[in-house]
């Protein structure tokens, strides 16, 4: 039997959906839900302020965070899903990608209107689209985990840099708290100027003021402390002897280490 | 000082790097009155050479001199090399600056043969005791077993490693035989079976005491050399099956023969590593541990060999297409998954999601499968009417037209006309 009419969202509303504005905070998101069951406005379509652009004939509606009504939407999502789809939702949220914050909303309205274990309903395009952000900022978060490199200052601290492609600094934070108990260290992301600082008892957020004109990608080698520029070479060293050439495959190197990361690889950084 | 460290750095992770295992997964040590390090559960592959192999762990040997004259191996007495040996310190203290800078998950521990077998397990033992017990290094460490050492040693160094692992090098006895006269597969049976025996015991233990320590908690591994003898690949994925069976390894690696020697009862120097082939073997092993796949469906007399030009899984179904085509929205999570184009994950979300209503084609390539491929074998809700029933070797045919392989530039027994 052939299958035309399919429940295809398009199809059932003639008119544009409202927008729902909102501050691009997760606690806004969850506002937004909130609003939306006390209004009931049909379709809406959200957005963050920093990428909505006003239209003729499309009527919005700006959301103003709550941190009460969005504990509440957030208590109820808990009650709905397990652990697991917790941080699948974190995670989508920290994509930081624009379509994602629709999805989201979306998904948390079809979760409260359905029975429970509605989450695992992969042919809903609101729960494949939430799968597949949060496997791509669980990869990258992964992919911090494997790609960053301590370099230790003179203070005695292990510093590094990083730009990821989503905001994973959440996500890492325990990670390299548990591992690295005994050193003090500290993780700075370039692109969204904050970081992590470890001070052997707790982990805080940091904002560092570099002065004008430093380089901020490579440290200078003045700060660094004595023995870094012995392991910086004794490791380039072992990357190379543990090549073997007759087994060369670009492709699958690149596939595993894409070059945007190369700038913060000790071994693929030229000396 | 600083030269000499480099110089024994690139002698002895030259050595060990023919030595394919580089997982650092199933540990469970946790980090412990503020030391250093933990083990990460799935593992973590810090970088990756420029042959495309994944860097998990520091992989050296304490030393390259070596009593042996075994014919495969780069550091065989015969063969004229640069010879160096780590002190226990410098081992320690390169594990422990580099673990630091967040380059490696731990260490993978080797050694040639000097003087004898315990000699040498000793002076393994003591750089894993410094690193667990006087540097409060919790961080994952594979060791090797040395064939010959005496149980107390064995049964010691498995208190502080995560993995153990011994060789089989030849995938038979015989091709073993060749290479390596003075070695035999029962070198290897011996320890495999001791520590194996020692894990269980002391998980047995760990139901009746709360505080029992830890013991090889990733299991062990062994590693096979392939295309150095004429074993079939029945035959080395039988042997593979046996040592998973008999001693519950957690991992048989194949490692592709990179010739590094004249002697003529091997392939000569300059002759490709058998890449492609290799890679149908670790197919062929997937299957067997998350497919559900025996070995014997996968190769026997009929077929002792895999094809080159299509993967096992895909050629299984082939030879038995009276099983094809599968009803996604009704067939068995066990059926789903031997169908090609669908991999473990979409299988899952498969048996999920169809609870919820039956599954459209669209729907599926949402979910990850390889449409192109799963749609000779599957029938979904809108999958168009067919009127012809292919034949196996059509769909072969259709698939292979339509896919390009990484491997065909390389494929070194194409024909070259021109």
């Amino acid at each position: 039997m052939k299958n035309w009419l399919r429940n295809d969202d398009t199809l059932q509303y003639k008119k544009h959906p409202m927008t729902y504005i909102f501050d691009g905070t997760f606690q806004g998101l969850l506002t937004a839900v909130f609003e939306w069951f006390e209004r009931k406005p049909g379709k809406v379509v959200l957005k963050s302020t920093s990428i909505f652009q006003p239209e003729a004939f499309v009527e919005s509606f700006t959301v103003n965070t709550n941190a009460e009504k969005a504990d509440r939407v957030w208590a109820g999502l808990q009650k709905k899903l397990k652990k697991d789809w917790q941080r699948k939702y974190y995670c989508t949220y920290l994509s930081e990608i624009p379509e994602a914050y629709n999805h989201l909303f979306q998904f948390t309205v079809y979760i409260f209107q359905n029975q429970l274990g509605a989450e695992s309903n992969y042919g809903n395009p609101h729960v494949i689209a939430l799968a597949k952000y949060a496997k791509s900022v669980e990869r990258e978060k992964h992919r911090m985990e494997a790609f960053i490199r301590f370099q230790k200052t003179g203070d005695g601290i292990f510093y590094a840099n990083i730009d990821p492609d989503f905001n994973v600094l959440p996500l890492i934070s325990s990670h390299f708290k548990k591992r690295y108990a005994d050193q003090p260290w500290v993780i700075y992301d370039l692109k969204r100027k904050y970081g992590l600082h470890y001070n052997l008892t707790s982990v805080e957020e940091i904002t560092i003021s570099f002065s004008n004109g430093a380089d901020k990608q490579n440290l200078a080698p003045v700060l660094m402390d004595e023995s870094e520029a012995l392991y910086t070479t004794l490791w380039k060293d072992y990357f190379k002897s543990a090549n073997i050439v007759a087994r060369k495959n670009t492709k699958l190197h690149l596939q595993h280490v894409p070059k945007r990361y190369w700038k913060y690889l000790t071994e693929k950084v030229p000396i | 000082m600083f030269d000499r460290i480099r110089e024994k750095l690139n002698i002895l992770a030259d050595a060990a790097k023919y030595d394919v295992s580089c997982s650092s997964s199933g540990g469970t040590r946790k980090n412990i009155n503020k030391g250093l390090g933990d083990s990460h559960t799935s593992g973590i592959c810090h970088t990756y050479t420029e042959d495309g192999r994944c860097v998990s762990l520091l992989k050296i040997l304490l030393t390259n001199h070596c009593i042996y004259d075994c014919l495969f191996c780069v550091s065989r007495k015969s063969n004229d090399v640069k010879r160096a040996a780590f002190t226990v310190d410098e081992v320690v203290e390169l594990t422990m600056n580099f673990y630091r800078r967040n380059y490696i998950e731990g260490l993978f521990l080797s050694s040639g043969i000097f003087k004898n077998a315990d000699f040498t397990m000793e002076r393994l033992l003591l750089v894993v005791k410094k690193l667990r017990l006087e540097q409060n290094y919790n961080g994952y460490i594979h060791l090797k077993t040395i064939p010959g050492a005496s149980d107390e040693l064995i049964k010691e160094a498995g208190l502080y490693a995560d993995r153990m692992s011994i060789n089989l090098e030849m995938p038979t006895e015989a091709g073993l035989k060749l290479l390596a006269p003075e070695k035999n597969h029962d070198d290897v049976i011996k320890p495999l079976a001791f520590v194996q025996q020692q894990i269980t015991a002391f998980s047995a233990d760990k139901k009746l005491i709360k505080h029992v320590p830890k013991f090889v908690p990733a299991g062990q591994s062994t590693q096979m050399v392939i295309g150095a003898t004429p074993e079939s690949d029945k035959d080395i994925m039988y042997t593979a099956n046996a040592f998973y069976k008999n001693f519950s390894l957690k991992r048989v690696y194949y490692s592709g023969y990179v010739p590094i020697s004249n002697d003529t009862r091997m392939p000569i120097l300059g002759t490709q590593p058998p890449l492609l082939r290799e890679n149908r073997l670790y197919q062929t092993d997937w299957l067997m541990r998350f497919y559900g796949f025996k070995v014997q469906e996968i190769l026997n007399d009929a077929n002792p060999n895999l094809d080159i030009d299509i993967d096992p899984k895909l050629s299984w179904a082939i030879r038995n297409m009276q099983h094809f085509p599968v009803d996604i929205n009704t067939a068995d999570y066990k059926m789903i998954l031997r169908i090609p184009g669908i991999g473990v994950m979409s299988a899952q979300k498969i048996v999920q999601a169809r609870k919820f209503g039956k599954l459209r084609i669209d729907q599926l390539k949402k979910i990850g499968v390889a449409y192109n491929r799963a749609k000779h074998f599957i029938v979904c809700l809108d999958s168009p009417y067919q009127l012809k029933d292919y034949q196996g070797t059509q769909i072969k045919a259709f698939i292979l037209a339509e896919s390009q392989s990484k491997y065909l530039k390389t494929d070194s027994n194409q024909m070259i006309l021109f």
